[in-house]
């Protein structure tokens, strides 16, 4: 069986090893097919369902990419990143874009010469404490014991926040989110810290969740979004617009339920630009004139797909806080499409 | 003698005092246990201490097991159901099976393939495993590797046939070649076989695959503990070969052989499974064009065979070192070559020796299978530990499925020891 492997290997490898290095956005349209990177399985964010079909807030940018850039949502390579392999996975070319709730930070995007192409999703590290110890903010948890997950940025910002506020406590290093809700629920640390989507996703899996409660303070800026890499700014200039595109569509009013009807033509010159039945965007992009309007059918717009995933009508439970659009206190803001 | 006569024994006993049972104590399932559990005061305290031990582990599980509920669509029902009794979630392997054991891509309607092949896989085993079996059965484990790869991937046909072709003409470039020289018999065979393969392989014509009678299946579709079986069984069947080799190689008097084997072997041992796992992955991704790597699975195959390789063949060492030097020197004294001895004298010896620990070897491999799933592939564990898990459904069932992971392991692996132990005494030469 090895032999024959090398063999089917080889051979597709003579046949492929044709494809030149050309621009992403061609690539995928040769290829007919977008590679997206996702997680292997973040509960609301990406995982394969039981029919094996992936769903979730992060799947639904891809599909919505692949819909902008082929005109079919279903156009995608799902490839399974772990928090280890995802960077070398971009890098080699094997995946076009990765989307897997990637922080934006720095040094990711400047040395490890990456672009970050905008924000799907402010995240934030925080607390969930159970009901019964009686605590109602971060600060009274002086001498509590903490279940950390070890080498991530949150272990750091938990020291920076203890220290600032002049408090003790006692870490627990645990391994994975797994790990530490087996820990947590058995008393083996008072406090369970990590981003404040992983909390509310950990918390509705719990047996009784009413008991647990997330504390509101949270300590740090976690703002994840898809990334591509350097270099290539045309396939930047989609994956950032799209994700624009789904933003802009819930702020105009936009959905999957009504972007047949408004395709037809508005009287508001934005909507019209957005779903190309005015304006030439698309062809700035390289794309079809209604590429917006295909991304958006994908899924619906940010709104939608936020409720259909991780909202409040989930399991998960989000809230929309920060991730609500700027004209309703949040951060979303898509610059215009002009 | 008259006293003797007016006094005649009263009693006289005509037959024997029927045996008594022996006293309760000393039989049976008392004797049983006060000689085993109760001899003396430290084993009765452990015994009752055991017995509450026990109590308590059943008490808790066996509630756990027989409450379980098998149907249900997500944890929550379950947790409805069982309305605050305790009770397993059993209800995920019922409605996940399908994905714990092929993966979640692996086309449905194509479930059939991989059964077969397990099936046939036992068919071809069989013959190797259990040596009363007709030689002739061999034959079919020889093709077996093709026809396995036809149904697990599927596509055309033509792949294996080639393959099979390559590996056919090598071997009959080996056998006319040599005999004279065995370097002009061995490079001519792989020269033989790379022609066959490039020429056949670009004979095939593009996209034959697509419409084949068997649905083309991309190896980063295979998941589940198919893949754990697949892994195991190609990494220890192309690593037991290879062992001998590096073990004979070892043990060479030619300075290159040797040393090329001795630093395989060594550095092979020096480095974790999971650092070449990675190597396979992510390393090896930069040294190929885009779009045209070599298979992901063929990668983790070649990383997981080195490194059983270099651990069988240190076994297999001590097994060649564990022989008298006496049965080299006889071999020598018949006039038998290198080849021949050690085929005929010293390899049959030496293997029955370094049985436990090939197969010490063997079972850890395939428990090491599970380490791919930290690669992204999703073999059991990655299944579990990734979409199963992180499905909205399922979040936060972690016994059930992972107990049902160590069983399916548990049974495999205690299998292949209960199977060497029979080997051992099949071999058993020595008259006790």
């Amino acid at each position: 069986m090895k032999k024959s492997v090398i063999l089917g290997a080889a051979t597709i490898a003579g046949l492929s090893a044709g494809a030149a290095m050309a621009g992403t956005v061609d690539d995928v349209k040769a290829r007919g097919k977008l590679n997206c990177g996702v997680t292997t399985g973040l509960v609301g964010f990406a995982a394969p369902d039981a029919n094996g079909e992936w769903q979730g807030f992060d799947v639904s940018l891809c599909r919505a990419v692949a819909a902008a850039v082929l005109g079919d949502a279903n156009a995608v390579e799902f490839v399974p990143t772990t928090g280890k392999t995802r960077f070398t996975a971009l890098a080699s070319g094997e995946i076009d874009m990765l989307a897997r709730n990637t922080t934006w930070t720095f040094s990711r995007d400047v040395d490890l010469k990456f672009e970050f192409t905008g924000v799907n999703y402010y995240d934030g590290q925080g607390f969930m404490v159970p009901k019964a110890l009686g605590v109602s903010s971060a600060k009274e948890l002086d001498g509590a014991t903490v279940c950390i997950q070890t080498g991530t940025t949150t272990e750091l910002n938990l020291a920076d926040f203890f220290r600032s506020n002049n408090i003790s406590y006692e870490p627990v290093p645990i391994e994975t989110n797994a790990e530490a809700q087996q820990q947590y629920l058995a008393g083996a640390c008072d406090v369970y810290t990590t981003d404040a989507s992983g909390l509310a996703a950990t918390r509705a899996t719990f047996e009784a969740p009413d008991e647990h409660v997330l504390l509101p303070e949270i300590i740090s800026k976690e703002p994840l979004g898809p990334l591509v890499r350097h270099g290539d700014h045309e396939w930047g200039d989609v994956v950032r617009w799209t994700l624009n595109a789904l933003v802009s569509a819930e702020e105009l009013g936009v959905t999957s339920a009504n972007i047949d009807e408004l395709s037809a033509g508005t009287d508001n010159p934005e909507i019209n630009r957005l779903l190309g039945t005015e304006g030439t965007l698309g062809e700035m992009l390289g794309l079809d004139a209604d590429w917006a309007a295909k991304a958006i059918k994908a899924g619906g717009n940010y709104g939608e797909v936020f409720a259909k995933n991780i909202g409040e009508e989930t399991p998960i439970g989000l809230a929309r806080g920060l991730n609500a659009q700027w004209t309703e206190g949040g951060l979303l803001y898509s610059p215009p499409f002009r | 003698m008259s006293d003797q006569t007016t006094n005649p024994i009263a009693f006289v006993a005509e037959d024997t005092i029927p045996p008594s049972p022996p006293p309760a104590r000393e039989t049976g399932v008392v004797k049983w246990l006060r000689e085993n559990l109760f001899s003396g005061v430290t084993n009765t305290v452990l015994t009752v201490l055991s017995l509450v031990l026990i109590y308590i582990l059943l008490k808790n599980t066996l509630p756990w097991i027989f409450n379980g509920v098998w149907n249900a669509n997500s944890l929550a029902e379950c947790r409805e159901i069982l309305a605050g009794k305790t009770g397993a979630c059993f209800a995920v392997l019922t409605e996940r099976w399908p994905q714990l054991i092929y993966g979640f891509k692996y086309p449905a309607d194509a479930y059939w393939r991989p059964n077969l092949a397990l099936v046939l896989m036992l068919v071809a085993l069989a013959p190797v495993l259990f040596f009363d079996l007709p030689r002739k059965m061999l034959l079919f484990t020889a093709v077996y590797p093709f026809v396995a790869f036809w149904l697990i991937w599927g596509g055309t046909i033509l792949v294996p046939v080639v393959a099979l072709v390559g590996f056919i003409a090598a071997g009959a470039v080996f056998q006319k070649l040599g005999n004279n020289s065995f370097a002009a018999g061995f490079f001519g065979a792989i020269v033989t076989a790379l022609v066959i393969w490039n020429v056949g392989g670009a004979l095939i014509p593009e996209g034959l695959s697509e419409n084949a009678w068997l649905t083309a299946v991309p190896s980063r579709d295979l998941g589940g503990f198919m893949l754990n079986m697949m892994l195991g069984v190609t990494c220890v069947s192309l690593s037991v070969p290879l062992g001998i080799a590096l073990a004979l190689g070892r043990q060479s008097n030619m300075p290159l052989i040797k040393w090329v084997c001795v630093i395989f072997i060594e550095f092979i041992r020096g480095v974790p499974l999971i650092t070449l796992l990675f190597v396979a992955s992510v390393m090896l991704a930069y040294f190929f064009p885009p779009d045209s790597t070599v298979d992901l699975f063929l990668r983790v195959v070649i990383m997981i065979t080195m490194f059983s390789a270099a651990y069988i063949a240190e076994v297999i060492r001590g097994g060649l070192a564990a022989l008298p030097r006496g049965q080299y020197e006889a071999a020598d004294s018949l006039g038998l070559d290198y080849p021949q001895a050690m085929r005929l004298i010293i390899l049959p010896q030496a293997l029955k020796i370094s049985i436990p620990g090939i197969v010490n070897v063997a079972v850890g491999l395939f428990k090491d299978t599970t380490l791919v799933s930290v690669i992204s592939m999703f073999d059991l564990v990655g299944m579990i530990r990734g979409p199963i898990l992180a499905s909205t459904e399922w979040n936060g069932v972690y016994w059930e499925l992972l107990g049902f992971a160590a069983l399916l392991f548990f049974v495999v692996c205690y299998g292949i020891s209960q199977y060497s132990q029979w080997l051992e005494r099949r071999l058993a030469t020595d008259h006790h």
